[in-house]
């Protein structure tokens, strides 16, 4: 087995792999010091199983209030909505056909909403996935006002008994004022027509994206009171690991991971194995390659 | 939750050094600590901002610096000139033909901004520079990607090139191009679908394309909100298909855009426009100083 001693030198690697896993400073130092501790106490002399204890650790910063859960929070016997919000072009409308046909896999009944009336195409583009996987879209005009459109499809939820509604937002950068009031009257038209509605609030985050999306959960945490996250895209390269922080200090789990463009590409949230992706290969890959260079 | 800027982080280091009065070696390598800091935090990779931090180092310890009796303004003038220059000094124009069409080809990952870009940089072609441009829509994969395309040109009323998805994008571009010869169009624009830079199949598609006929122009399009990740992106496609400039999007945000340093860092290639917004006239320039200042926070 490859593996060397713990000092100095590899706490230093192990830091410029979690940064460079977009995991962010604040949560890099603390999950440090939690580690230097842990390899004093434990006496841990070389990094042969030190990665359980990483991964103990990121786990320990990102379960730190496990409050919260990874279900959804669907309603029995009553109709349950899930409102999707996020900035521009993070997967939000692809999520939302992959969801879908996740549940109607499950033999939910399920709507759609397409509460995008502004971008070119994005009513056509829900369509689509309602048309893949076979559920009913409801919507109006482009260019149409998107409480309205919700206001709609509730009514038309409600009256065919369906289960589930899922509703697509425009996207929008949380620092427009006046798109995000527009989002907070959605969701306040969705609230006044069932109470305790919407039951989930999904914010899709690009895990391209690098420190920006704290600010990003936040925000829209503040308008829209979001209840999980859809890390999407995670079958790239990119691992989005500001999503440690947004867990820990805003206290919103991730819910799903989003792994391609296709219907079956939507699978749940498993954090052991997220918290590993972040830096076991990595780790491992830069273990091999300083033994290739003593040799 | 909002992010210090470098000012801000280097208060602390200069407080100390105006109670001793000079500063040393050691009070260079701590404002040095507070600069890499602020650039992770901005989002700049990790590898990039080492080399950065090592030759500001130098520059600052040398001379400015050392002598200097506000070491902190200092410190943020040389961080803000290197990175202004890293960023490149001209501004880059549009490379057109020597012979018409030019031929513009948009790539990036999923969601970056290419057909609302395609869209911008042809409204911008036919106001700013009178061409009479022909969108191609060749994303094929992404639902209602060409729905998507034409709604933008009718919005714009210039005409777009489609085939619907049954065909190849490699097919469709190499009509467009006969389509836009026989119609006297001097630009084509060609939007392509999103992809990841590790999907071997995509990128061959591109380079596909780009073999039709090689393009004046190949856009890189980079979601400016891009995190580390910006540099394994902007090399792969660059070694793939070439590209010879880049499109930094959604500026309009918050978001410090650090992608836009790591980027030309790797690729050498300039940032020739950027997106600040959904409509179709928010395309501009990019501004080197005004992109170092927002990544330090100023
Ligand atoms: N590779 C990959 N691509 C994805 C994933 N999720 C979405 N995409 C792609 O990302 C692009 C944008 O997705 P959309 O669903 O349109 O994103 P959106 O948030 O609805 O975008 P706007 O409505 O324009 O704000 C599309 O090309 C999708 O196919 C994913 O998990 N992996
Ligand atoms: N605020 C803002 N939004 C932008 C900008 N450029 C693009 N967008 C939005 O970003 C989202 C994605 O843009 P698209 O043009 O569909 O991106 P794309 O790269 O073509 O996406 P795919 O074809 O799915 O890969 C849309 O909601 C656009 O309106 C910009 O400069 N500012
Ligand atoms: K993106
Ligand atoms: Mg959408
Ligand atoms: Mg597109």
């Amino acid at each position: 087995a490859r593996y060397r001693t713990v000092d100095e030198d590899f706490f230093e690697e192990l830091e410029d792999l979690l940064l460079q896993a977009d995991v962010g400073f604040e949560t890099v130092m603390e999950l440090m010091d939690k580690l230097r501790y842990e390899v004093q106490r434990q006496n841990i002399k070389d990094t042969s199983g030190i990665q359980s204890v990483i991964s103990e650790k990121l786990v320990e910063i990102y379960e730190s209030s496990d409050e919260e859960s990874i279900e959804l929070n669907i309603q029995d016997g009553e109709l349950t909505v899930i409102l999707f919000v996020g900035v521009n072009g993070v997967g939000k409308t692809t999520t939302i056909g992959k969801l879908a046909h996740r549940l109607k896999q499950e033999g939910k009944s399920v709507l759609l909403a397409a509460g995008d009336t502004f971008r070119a195409g994005a009513i056509d583009q829900l369509q689509v996935w309602g048309d893949r996987v076979g559920v009913d879209v409801i919507k109006q005009a482009e260019g149409s006002d998107p409480a309205a459109v919700m206001y709609d499809a509730i009514r038309a939820a409600k009256k065919r008994g369906a289960d589930i509604l899922i509703c697509d937002t425009a996207g929008r950068l949380q620092n427009k004022v006046n798109l995000m009031n527009e989002l907070e009257k959605v969701h306040r038209v969705i609230s006044r027509e069932i109470p305790n509605a919407p039951h989930e609030v999904l914010l899709a985050l690009d895990a391209t994206t690098g420190q920006n999306a704290l600010v990003q959960a936040q925000t829209f945490k503040e308008a829209t009171n979001v209840t999980g996250i859809v890390l999407t895209k995670l079958d790239g390269t990119a691992k989005g690991g500001i999503v440690l922080a947004i867990r820990n200090k805003l206290h919103i789990p991730v819910k799903f991971v989003g792994l391609g463009e296709k219907m079956d590409d939507l699978q749940p949230f498993d954090t052991e194995r997220y918290v590993y992706g972040l830096f076991a290969d990595a780790l491992d890959q830069q273990l091999a390659e300083e033994e290739t260079k003593e040799q | 939750m909002a992010f210090e800027g470098l000012a801000e982080r280097l208060q602390g280091t200069i407080s100390k050094i105006k109670g001793k009065g000079k500063v040393t070696e050691q009070d260079v390598k701590e404002m040095m600590r507070e600069v890499r800091f602020a650039l992770i935090e901005a989002d700049v990779n990790l590898k990039v901002v080492k080399t950065f931090i090592k030759r500001v180092s130098e520059r600052a310890i040398g001379q400015d610096v050392m002598k200097s009796l506000t070491p902190g303004q200092q410190v943020i003038k040389i961080v803000k000139d290197e990175l202004t220059d890293l960023m490149g000094g001209e501004q880059s124009p549009i490379k057109f033909a020597q012979k018409p069409p030019t031929v513009i080809l948009m790539v990036g990952l999923q969601g970056a901004g290419k057909t609302t870009t395609t869209g911008k940089l042809a409204n911008l072609l036919r106001k700013k520079y009178n061409r009479k441009p022909l969108l191609v829509a060749a994303d094929v994969y992404r639902p209602a990607a060409i729905k998507q395309l034409q709604t933008l040109g009718n919005q714009l009323t210039l005409p777009v090139f489609a085939l619907g998805t049954e065909v190849s994008p490699v097919e469709i571009v190499r009509q467009a191009l006969e389509h836009a010869k026989e119609e006297h169009h001097d630009v084509v624009l060609i939007d392509t679908a999103g992809r990841l830079h590790i999907d071997e199949n995509l990128m061959q598609e591109l380079k596909d394309i780009r073999a039709l006929k090689e393009p004046d122009e190949v856009f890189l399009v980079v979601d400016s909100m891009t995190g580390q990740d910006a540099v394994n992106v902007a090399d792969s496609f660059n070694e793939a298909v070439g590209i010879t400039g880049v499109v930094l999007t959604k500026l309009d945000g918050d978001t410090r855009g650090g992608a836009a340093l790591s980027i030309r860092s790797v690729t050498q290639k300039p940032i020739k426009f950027v997106g600040m917004g959904e409509k179709m006239d928010a395309l501009e320039p990019f501004h080197p100083e005004r992109m170092a200042s927002r990544i330090l926070g100023m």
